[in-house]
């Protein structure tokens, strides 16, 4: 077997087992969500129109759960040594895990939003809409967070130094998913615009993440 | 194939962890490396493979692969086991088979060859502490790589295990591979040499034929 299609089935192997963390993200999006309209009220006009932000927020904090863990499980157990041993780039050792965690955190958010999503008195546009940014987006969150996942890598509690690295950085694709989603909700900018810029942030992540995370690992090994 | 040092100084946190270590192993043979704890027998084999940053020396590697570095002809069997917990024996083998890109994946044969084929479909978990590190040799042997840097490999293992672990090393022997081992007890290997890094300079003891008893 190819050594990143390995590393691929493993993680997403992993995700899927007891313990693995990959229902627990979107479980969580389900709970903070379903949350919401509790603590707002039944006023469906300030929802529909809130109703896109509370998604991305819950997207970018439930995609932040089991990123902690991505690294730090491989170094406490020894793999990354081996890892580091391997013919394989750790670049793209690095990107693959983030795919693979990806398909199993962040898809499922994707997945699941068009459900949520009429717990916040969204439309259909509106919710497809919202999709298409979230598919968009959350790569984008989840490349970033590898950056933060490879620098806590040693750290005992490093989910906490983690959130703070991450968060941050997430801004930009935070503001302009949200714009893209509230255009085709509410208008009047066109949804095109803000949702190029998102895809501009997500196809940046993917190539800058994996070298960035990479860099951190070596730098933390030696 | 010939693994040479010379000169090793490796300086951690603020201490020297050993300086001035000079060795030559080649095709055939084992090179023991002895030393109270703390000695820097960890910090040397990890040192070889990139692990550790050698602060000063060199290291080569004669008749290998020129399109690979040292790390990626290498094993290393350090003190983890590198199993994730919720895959079975099988999964955990065949992922480092797999990652390591070996040609043909007997991973049957490899758990045989440790005597964990009846516990094949049995998740990591459930493991105890000496069969996990017997899941771990097996994969030296699912994947040929030509050196072999062991890390106490005898620890947690049983009698029987020992001696099933002295038989894999002298058929990677036999087989021209080279092996590196920091150990304390006797590892039952008939050509060896010594590397004592407790001495201020740390020297080669040559030592034809292993005096101490197969365990």
């Amino acid at each position: 077997m190819n050594p990143l299609a390995a590393i691929l089935v493993r993680d997403m192997r992993i995700a899927v087992r007891v313990g693995g963390g990959a229902l627990m993200g979107v479980l969580f999006f389900l709970v903070v969500v379903t949350l919401t309209p509790f603590a707002i009220g039944p006023d469906l006009a300030l929802l529909k129109r809130i109703g896109p932000a509370i998604l991305w927020l819950a997207a970018l904090l439930a995609s932040l759960l089991a990123l902690d863990r991505m690294f730090a499980a491989d170094h406490d157990d020894g793999s990354l040594d081996l890892i580091l041993m391997g013919r394989a780039p750790l670049e793209l050792v690095v990107a693959v895990k983030g795919i693979a965690h990806w398909l199993t955190t962040g898809l499922p958010l994707v997945l699941a939003a068009p459900l949520i999503g009429l717990f916040l008195n969204l439309d259909a546009p509106a919710e497809a809409a919202l999709v298409l940014t979230l598919l968009v987006g959350t790569p984008a969150l989840t490349f970033i967070g590898l950056i933060g996942a490879a620098i806590a890598v040693t750290l005992r509690r490093g989910g906490l130094l983690l959130a703070v690295i991450v968060l941050p950085l997430t801004v930009p694709v935070l503001i302009f998913g949200v714009a893209a989603a509230n255009a085709a909700v509410i208008g009047p900018v066109p949804f095109g615009t803000p949702f190029t810029i998102l895809c501009a942030l997500t196809l940046a992540s993917l190539v800058v993440g994996p070298f960035a995370a990479a860099a951190a690992l070596r730098q933390e090994m030696e | 194939m010939r693994l040479s040092a010379d000169d090793l100084h490796c300086h951690r946190g603020g201490r020297d962890v050993f300086a001035g270590v000079s060795f030559a192993v080649g095709s055939g043979e084992a090179l023991i490396v002895i030393g109270r704890n703390g000695a820097g027998k960890s910090s040397l084999l990890r040192g070889v493979i990139g692990l550790v940053r050698l602060s000063q020396g060199r290291l080569t590697l004669e008749g290998g692969d020129p399109e690979l570095t040292i790390a990626e002809q290498t094993h290393y069997l350090g003190h983890q086991d590198a199993l994730k917990p919720s895959l079975s024996a099988a999964e955990n083998l065949s992922f480092w088979a797999g990652f390591f890109d070996a040609p043909s994946l007997d991973i049957h044969g490899a758990l045989d060859a440790v005597g964990l084929a009846s516990l094949a479909g049995l998740p990591a978990a459930y493991l105890s502490a000496g069969q996990r590190r017997r899941l771990s040799i097996a994969r030296l042997i699912a994947v040929k790589r030509p050196i072999w840097l062991l890390d106490e490999p005898t620890s947690t293992l049983d009698v029987a295990a020992q001696g099933r672990l002295t038989g894999l090393m002298q058929a990677h022997l036999a087989s021209g591979g080279l092996i590196m081992a920091a150990t304390h007890g006797p590892i039952g290997l008939a050509k060896t040499q010594e590397l004592r890094l407790d001495q201020a300079s740390p020297s080669l003891a040559q030592d034809q034929g292993d005096e101490q008893e197969k365990p």
